[in-house]
């Protein structure tokens, strides 16, 4: 396997009963890179997306992740991916200093190491006064922020994030994109969903999924000459018009 | 296993962030111990009674004063028919009529022999079956006492007398705490671990948990643990408020008590960590958990003797985890039984616990 690819689909599929939310799907994702992953509601990206991260079986195909497919070895996958789900899903009757010692320790990273690295991240948050905060009474761009930054806190090769940035007010989400270029450039892959189409631009190359299918897969610059449209917005827009599932 | 560690600080600091869980700790096994073998006694005390004496006699008012002095009877009215104490029996003032025959005395006299008639309103099968043992216990006990005063040979020709083991009063007490000691536990280590992966799932914090490498035994080991500590605690303290408030002592050893409630904690919880993986929500888990703990409480024998079932029902309860640790405190509590002659309810127990542990363990997937 070439050494720069670290994540190779090929034909990955699930089925829900009769309904295909991932139809054979097949792409690859080169080390360092920001990839997009775009598509309409109930396109099948959430159900791709947990395959990849050995949350969910494929039901046919497979996926090579971080050198590990995820059909057999999806706890090998889970100690090198980091995972950010759309739905916040940290302990909020945890303080945030609680929750990033317990992932530390799940991930088995040496206590001093946790300890010293929590110190370095809330001073980059600027979260210092927030250690021994619950959880659930942070404003929601702060929880993304830190679901963010535990989800890398183990230094993962590639980090999938699901809408990172629903429900976030534009500062913040600058912010956020701030910390996911400083994560990139740090080495990490990130796999991103998102429907902010100016997000997509951020990216380095973008696939488009409508109705748990690939339909477009290149560049940002590419994708708008291909489709001769002004933003990725058109681009998005002439590929999931067409679309039949969605709500 | 380095992540049990961490795991397991977590669950415990959830357990006691939560305002009302540690509350309830206490105040359940209180409730249970305290209050609930007083108001749920079966020992019937205080029952009316009517009196019909058509003999105004010496010995007859005798007979209406021994039931009157009974703990048992309460003489709520002397009426001069059977058709009045009727009324009063269908009125639901009383429950019960004592008819002495017109010619008591002379006929105990002259035939060394009297009748005496007894009506029971048996609406409350239980109540009126109790009733009339104790006041037949009483018309006997009369006419052994007039043989001996009077010389009047009155008593049956036989007598049955009946000797009672283990439990010579018949207490209600010491059969019913060691079996709600058991439904205690029930109630918290085993509906909480039921609510509990579910809760994980509706707030959707196990998809973090799932998507490291964290092994299953781990996860499974940390929501187990921390049901067997408090279920330990709520066993301990029930043995000391039921001995301090109830006065009811173990007549066996205290460490088979420990060592049976151990594999029936393992069980309980391992069975609502079961539930709680094939539920997709709280009320779901709720509504099967609690489904499964009334058929338990009915058939576990705590109520009505498992013995008094039909046979097919009889087998049923040999699929109840109550059963057996219901079975086993009553002998602790009351006969004191060796643990050898324990093992018939620890052996079916422990496969039961093991089944169920490793059922929870292999329900729980971490990809599906």
């Amino acid at each position: 396997m070439d050494n720069h690819v670290v994540i190779k689909a090929e034909g990955l599929t699930k089925k829900f009963g009769d309904f295909t939310a991932t139809d054979h799907i097949s792409f690859e994702v080169h080390r360092g890179e920001i990839f997009g992953f775009l598509g309409a509601n109930g396109a099948g990206k959430t159900t791709a997306m947990r395959m990849l991260c050995g949350l969910s079986r494929p039901s046919e195909g497979n996926a090579i992740v971080a050198g590990f497919d995820v059909k057999d070895h999806y706890e090998d996958v889970k100690r090198h991916i980091g995972y950010m789900s759309q739905k916040f899903s940290l302990y909020d009757d945890l303080t945030v200093e609680e929750n990033l010692k317990l992932f530390g320790g799940i991930y088995g990273m040496p206590r001093k190491k946790v300890a010293e690295m929590i110190t370095a991240l809330l001073k980059d948050l600027g979260f210092e006064s927030e250690r021994k905060t619950m959880v659930r009474s942070l404003p929601l761009g702060w929880k993304q922020k830190l679901a963010f930054s535990l989800s890398i806190f183990h230094e993962p090769q590639i980090v999938f994030l699901d809408e990172p940035t629903g429900g976030v007010d534009p500062v913040t989400r600058r912010q956020f994109w701030e910390l996911i270029y400083k994560a990139a450039d740090r080495g990490i892959t990130v796999f991103v969903t998102t429907h902010y189409m100016d997000e997509a631009e951020y990216c380095d190359r973008v696939s488009i999924m409508v109705d748990g299918k690939i339909r477009a897969l290149d560049t940002p610059d590419n994708l708008k000459k291909q489709f001769g449209g002004e933003s990725m917005y058109d681009v998005f827009y002439a590929l999931a018009r067409g679309a039949k599932r969605g709500d | 296993m380095k992540a049990l560690k961490y795991l397991l600080v977590k669950e415990y600091k959830q357990m006691f962030r939560n305002i009302v869980l540690p509350i309830v700790f206490i105040i359940l096994p209180l409730a249970m111990m305290n209050v609930v073998p007083k108001v749920a006694t079966q020992e019937v005390t205080h029952l009316n009674i009517a009196v019909v004496d058509q003999d105004h006699s010496d010995l007859s008012r005798r007979l209406v004063q021994k039931v009157s002095a009974s703990p048992y009877f309460n003489l709520y009215a002397s009426c001069p028919t059977y058709g009045v104490a009727l009324e009063q029996l269908e009125k639901g003032n009383v429950d019960f009529i004592l008819t002495i025959e017109n010619d008591f005395e002379k006929n105990l006299y002259r035939t060394h022999g009297a009748e005496v008639m007894t009506s029971v309103n048996a609406v409350n099968g239980m109540k009126g079956g109790v009733g009339n043992g104790y006041l037949t216990q009483i018309i006997q006990q009369y006419a052994r006492e007039i043989s001996v005063d009077e010389g009047i040979i009155a008593a049956p020709a036989a007598e049955v007398k009946s000797r009672f083991l283990f439990n010579p009063e018949l207490a209600y007490k010491p059969y019913m705490i060691p079996a709600l000691m058991a439904m205690t536990l029930i109630l918290l280590v085993g509906f909480l671990p039921a609510l509990n992966i579910v809760g994980e799932k509706e707030r959707g914090t196990i998809e973090q948990i799932n998507v490291t490498p964290v092994g299953r035994v781990e996860f499974i080991l940390s929501k187990m643990i921390p049901y067997w500590s408090v279920g330990l605690f709520i066993v301990a303290f029930s043995i000391f408020l039921a001995w301090r408030v109830q006065g009811v002592i173990p007549a066996g050893h205290v460490w088979e008590i420990f060592l049976f409630n151990i594999v029936y904690i393992l069980t309980i919880s391992s069975f609502g960590l079961v539930i709680s993986n094939y539920s997709d929500n709280m009320r779901q888990a709720a509504v099967v958990m609690f489904f499964f703990i009334v058929i338990f409480i009915l058939t576990s024998g705590l109520i009505s003797p498992i013995s008094a079932m039909p046979e097919w029902a009889k087998k049923v309860t040999l699929l109840n985890p109550l059963r057996y640790i219901i079975t086993a405190m009553r002998e602790i509590y009351l006969k004191g039984s060796s643990f050898h002659d324990l093992l018939s309810q620890f052996i079916p127990l422990t496969i039961y616990g093991i089944v169920m542990g490793l059922w929870a363990l292999k329900s729980y997937q971490k990809n599906g």
